[in-house]
């Protein structure tokens, strides 16, 4: 199971700032470990934001994101209270759902 | 997630379900870019082919489309890029970095309420131009690219 995701938003104005700090590995399948071995690739292939149980953003990705990847996003019309619920899906299927609340 | 693309796939092809998808603010339809059809794309190693398969090839140039990387990255396993679309009805974005084994790193697709921004940390193999590409509702392609040096080995490697 991967580990937990950490997740802020907060409102400024009238748009919320979201940002995701997601615990991957995202290995691309080229590198190498001590043994000369190559790592199998293992990255985040997707990824959905939803607000009070509407999708405000999703999006797919490669291995040109960095380890532990950061997302930041801005979305309207929330307000302080509202749940965020991000959620990923990796190459090897592994999947991750975390939530939290949109504060002031 | 899955299921929800879809119920909107095949809702393409009859107006009614569409419509009743996107009244119930389910996310708007964003053609050569759903899921399914892209997934090729993040495992093009060519520059071109990848910008083909999203369907960005003649995207024009715009102010209206900033990048923000720095000028030299010390460590390319982490460069962080912000990126803002001015453009009116921007529905998605992606952003490529020209000299990885791999291009495409990520597309993101914004409802209705989402701002057509992002900031990703992106892995740079060697010095490269960064390039964001929006894609409007209308089915228009724009293009911003900025050059991203990677100081490899020395005391900053």
């Amino acid at each position: 199971m991967a580990d937990p995701m950490k997740i802020r938003a907060q409102q400024k104005g009238d748009v919320t700032e979201i940002r995701v700090l997601v615990n991957h590995p995202m290995e691309t399948g080229m590198r190498k470990d001590g043994d000369g071995n190559t790592v199998p690739a293992h990255y985040i292939q997707s990824f959905a934001v939803d607000i009070g149980g509407r999708r405000v953003i999703q999006g797919q990705t490669g291995t040109s994101i960095a380890r532990n990847p950061v997302f930041a996003m801005k979305v309207k019309g929330v307000k302080a209270g509202d749940e965020v619920v991000v959620s990923w899906v990796d190459n090897k299927g592994d999947t991750r759902t975390d939530k939290a609340i949109v504060i002031n | 997630m899955d299921m929800m693309r879809r119920t909107l796939l095949k809702g393409a092809g009859s107006t009614g379900i569409l419509a009743a998808a996107l009244a119930a603010g389910v996310f708007r339809p964003t053609g050569a870019w759903a899921a399914e059809s892209s997934r090729a794309a993040f495992e093009t190693k060519d520059l071109a082919a990848a910008m083909t398969q999203i369907g960005a090839v003649g995207a024009a140039e715009t102010k209206d489309l900033t990048l923000k990387a720095p000028d030299i990255a010390e460590n390319g396993a982490m460069v962080p890029v912000d990126v803002v679309s001015n453009i009116p009805n921007t529905i998605s974005i992606a952003v490529l970095v020209d000299a990885n084994p791999f291009p495409l790193s990520s597309v993101f697709e914004f409802g209705a309420d989402a701002v057509p921004e992002i900031s990703v940390r992106l892995k740079l193999a060697q010095t490269s131009n960064v390039k964001a590409i929006a894609k409007t509702a209308d089915g228009k392609y724009y293009v911003v690219q900025k050059e991203v040096k990677v100081t490899a080995g020395g005391c900053g490697g």
